[in-house]
């Protein structure tokens, strides 16, 4: 993506509302961007066409786990130095209570990033952080850096 | 019921079990057909659920939402009545990317059922190739997810109470 490539060469940091405005289904589910420094919140803004059950009503358990996977997707391409983004290999979705129908919080932290792989761990919040409504961990495929080569050690 | 009734009424009718809910409708999942603990839907390629720009190919998001909707439909074909479940976790592996331009189909099969818990494998895949998937899923579903107490315990409950009673009669 051009503008993770820009971030990289100027050596800054990647816009993230410009990352999200430029991918389709973040801005479909209405996903934004809350960023304190370093520490990157997603809010996924509720709407009514996020529900799943509408007899509750709660969040589609789908929506919620895309997600945990575009918080896992966003936080890899801020800290990244690839070009691409990076690509799901698999992710497990615990559903631990049903999402109410208000704003939805998540925040990833990356257990370890390897050189091709990172494996990251997400939560998910509605109105008390300490009481998650889901959680998940996954593995994602990075993006080689650029001027890396195929058999470069590592 | 019988499965070929049961097939039909789901081909006929089926969607009326996912019409009423508002992110099938936006995403535009469909039921296509079914049978006693299988299930088989689909997801039209459109441009808003795009998650990677650059490649146009569709965000593992709406995999995970296919995939958790054909579960949950298929676990519904595997119980005696309807009954209200919520997952417990999904996992996806994800095999490799969807083809922009192509529907996502996905077939889920509940595969066990015990009395709190049902468990079921998804596939999620283009056209007719489902030997070459896209991703698979596994997940666990929770039965009767939104009663204090599940029926089927309750009704145990009072047997157990009842057999006490009895005890208590006959000393």
């Amino acid at each position: 993506m051009d503008l993770l490539r820009k971030a990289r060469e100027e050596g800054g940091t990647v816009d993230l509302n410009a990352l999200i405005e430029a991918i389709p289904y973040a801005k479909f589910l209405g996903i934004t961007v809350d960023q304190k420094g370093t520490e990157i919140t997603t809010v996924l803004n509720f709407e009514e066409k996020l529900i799943g059950n509408p007899v509750l009503p709660a969040l589609h358990g789908g929506v919620i786990g895309a997600l945990l996977e575009m918080t896992a997707i966003i936080q890899l391409a801020y800290d990244a130095k690839g070009d691409a983004l990076p690509k799901p290999i698999d992710i497990t979705v615990d559903y631990l209570r049903s999402g109410r129908p208000i704003d939805t919080y998540a925040r990833a932290r990356v257990t370890k990033h390897g050189r091709r792989v990172a494996n990251v761990q997400v939560e998910a919040w509605q109105e008390d952080r300490m009481k998650p409504i889901a959680a998940a961990h996954g593995h994602f495929l990075l993006a080689p850096p650029p001027e890396s080569t195929q058999d470069a050690a590592g | 019921m019988d499965e070929d009734k049961l097939t039909k009424m789901v081909e006929e009718s089926g969607n009326a079990l996912i019409q009423h809910v508002p992110h099938a409708r936006a995403i535009g999942l469909k039921i296509v057909t079914a049978k006693k603990s299988h299930a088989w839907l689909e997801v039209p390629y459109a441009p808003h659920l795009v998650g990677n720009p650059d490649t146009g190919v569709i965000h593992g998001g709406v995999i995970t939402t296919l995939l958790d909707n054909a579960s949950g439909v298929a676990v519904q074909l595997a119980l005696p009545e309807r009954s209200a479940i919520a997952t417990l976790d999904l996992r996806i592996d994800y095999m490799r990317p969807a083809e922009p331009g192509k529907t996502i189909k996905a077939h889920a099969h509940c595969y066990k059922v015990t009395q709190n818990v049902a468990f079921v494998r998804g596939t999620a895949y283009h056209d007719e190739n489902e030997d070459e998937p896209i991703a698979t899923s596994v997940g666990t579903f929770m039965l009767a997810a939104n009663r204090a107490t599940p029926v089927a315990m309750a009704a145990q409950m009072a047997k157990a109470l009842e057999a006490k009673d009895n005890k208590k009669g006959d000393a």
